[in-house]
């Protein structure tokens, strides 16, 4: 299928979004886009309908009614071409353990079909980058979190898709490491790709360019950090977070 | 009540705790503070007799963790890491069984979890498994007090748990304290250190540090400065351009802020706004602040690698 030209530096476009479980209203009118190497932050309290949402921009879940484009593709009949040009980093990292360094990059590429060539070159300059090249051949299970953290990213980018969706992708990690992962956000958002991230983290939803917060399947807030916190009269993204939830019950 | 006295553990060639020194008071809220890896997980499983240490010793309440552990068992309650309850079987029925095992019943100490259990009540016909994670993190820490633990001991219970849920937790924690009991917790959040009377931070399997958060924060000995910039692209660069400014030791973007430290005289708010602004950055505020238990974290951290 032919990819459609967009007119606006839109990587996601939503309009309406509805999913629906049964009766069960998981995603409630969604509308919103991304721009073209913004970084994007998705909050909201467990059973927000987050995942759900995120499901269906990744092209693994059919909306029940609404608009959806992800990189210029249609959210109904082109998931496949959304899951080739997205890229996407889970919590839990999804990286084979039992595999090495090296072995994980080939597998990936695999997947994704790059050519052999473009496969080493690109293998070779990421390992330079985040410094495995003595670790390449070590299995990643015995690897620090925070170097399966940053691996598992470049995995997510080794395609190079437009969008990279980031599930909670520094649960768990120390502080040192948490800042030096977001350093290389700022880095990738910096040549062009946009960055969809989720954190329960709020000292990140500040370093996030727009924020959006969603509420029993809704977005109920949208906009820069600076811009919410100035609405809600808080002087800190966990105040309008905390606020959003009072104002809820 | 919690007494341990150089514990080793290793699992294989990795030494998961490398000779581990605390006591915990009765009725304290002791935190472990910490990222994943940094052995708090491995503490509170020994502490619960469900792992042997190398060597060392630990003790609840004078009982020996490997003599004494059918009697630990009785006295302590455990809230794993991992949601642990019986997924087929409903609200009521997990919390049934828990007391049974124990030899009790739920009305014998119903008085402890009642302001925690209220809120799961309307759902006690549902099973575990169909539960949200803030209802389920309730019904879990229900079953670990329904025997009457004189020790608490509690494996992240807020790791990946909202904002809101997570306040909501520690005031259920503090409640809890308030009726004597002895709790152990650890969690990756360095701002949950304020909520505890003392804390140990934790990192590969050694403790930085072990105090009140407040002796801990005024234990940092540097000059900390929050940088407030206005746009996310502005902080990517404000934050290149402190990191080859001399006289800074360590640059960090700190939610809304960029913090700073050095030690030296010469630098200060003046002396950075001024650079900031000579390199193109005008509308920028810079003002010495106090230090977070996240800011003395990192510090640590960092003299254990140099």
């Amino acid at each position: 299928m032919k990819q459609i030209k967009e007119d606006t530096g839109s990587i996601i476009r939503v309009r309406d979004l509805v999913k629906k479980f049964g009766d069960f209203v998981a995603v409630d009118h969604l509308t919103f886009e991304v721009n073209k190497g913004e970084i994007f932050g998705f909050l909201g309290a467990n059973g927000a309908g987050k995942t759900t949402a995120i499901r269906m921009l990744c092209g693994l879940l059919e909306p029940t009614s609404g608009a959806l484009r992800v990189a210029g593709f249609d959210g109904y009949h082109q998931r496949e071409e959304i899951k080739r040009n997205i890229g996407y980093m889970s919590q839990k990292f999804s990286l084979y353990e039992d595999l090495t360094v090296y072995e994980n990059f080939r597998l990936y590429a695999g997947i994704y079909g790059i050519p052999r060539k473009e496969r080493i070159r690109k293998t070779e300059e990421l390992l330079l980058k985040l410094k495995l090249e003595e670790s390449r051949d070590k299995l990643v299970g015995g690897l620090p979190l925070g170097w399966k953290q940053k691996l598992a990213f470049s995995l997510a980018l080794f395609h190079n898709p437009a969008v990279v969706f980031l599930d909670e992708p520094s649960g768990g990690v120390d502080p040192l490491t948490r800042r030096t992962f977001w350093d290389l956000i700022y880095e990738v958002a910096h040549q062009g790709v946009t960055i969809f991230v989720t954190t329960h983290y709020m000292d990140e939803a500040e370093y996030c360019n727009r924020v959006a917060i969603m509420s029993e399947g809704k977005i109920v807030a949208l906009d820069t950090p600076a811009a919410l916190k100035s609405f809600y009269k808080a002087d800190s993204m966990d105040g309008v977070f905390l606020k959003i939830a009072r104002n809820k019950e | 009540m919690i007494k341990v006295g150089n514990l080793e553990k290793s699992y294989g060639d990795q030494k998961a705790l490398k000779g581990i020194s605390l006591e915990v008071g009765k009725g304290e809220l002791f935190g472990l503070i910490g990222p994943d890896g940094a052995g708090k997980t491995t503490l509170m499983r020994i502490l619960v007799t469900l792992l042997l240490p190398d060597s060392g010793f630990a003790s609840l309440d004078g009982l020996d963790v490997v003599a004494d552990f059918r009697k630990i068992r009785t006295m302590v309650g455990y809230m794993p890491g991992r949601f642990s309850l019986y997924q087929d079987l409903t609200v009521e029925e997990n919390l049934q069984f828990f007391a049974t095992v124990f030899g009790g019943t739920i009305a014998e100490n119903y008085h402890l979890i009642k302001d925690i259990y209220i809120q799961i009540e309307p759902f006690k016909n549902r099973l575990a498994g169909k539960l949200s994670g803030g209802m389920k993190q309730k019904l879990a820490l229900s079953c670990a007090l329904i025997h009457a633990p004189k020790v608490l001991i509690l494996d992240e219970p807020t790791t990946g748990v909202d904002a809101v849920s997570r306040k909501e937790f520690w005031e259920m924690l503090n409640n809890l304290r308030h009726m004597g009991i002895t709790i152990m917790v650890s969690t990756p959040y360095m701002d949950e250190a304020n909520l505890c009377d003392r804390v140990a931070l934790f990192q590969n399997g050694s403790i930085l540090s072990i105090d009140s958060p407040k002796n801990i924060i005024a234990s940092f000995h540097k000059k900390l400065f929050g940088v407030k910039v206005e746009t996310t692209a502005q902080r990517f660069e404000c934050v290149g351009l402190l990191k080859s400014y001399p006289g800074i030791d360590s640059v960090f973007s700190f939610g809304e802020s960029i913090h700073i430290t050095t030690i030296q005289q010469n630098v200060d708010e003046t002396s950075v706004m001024g650079y900031l602004s000579q390199m193109g950055h005008q509308g920028i505020a810079v003002e010495r602040i106090e230090p977070s238990i996240e800011d003395v974290f990192m510090e640590l951290m960092q003299n254990e690698t140099n």
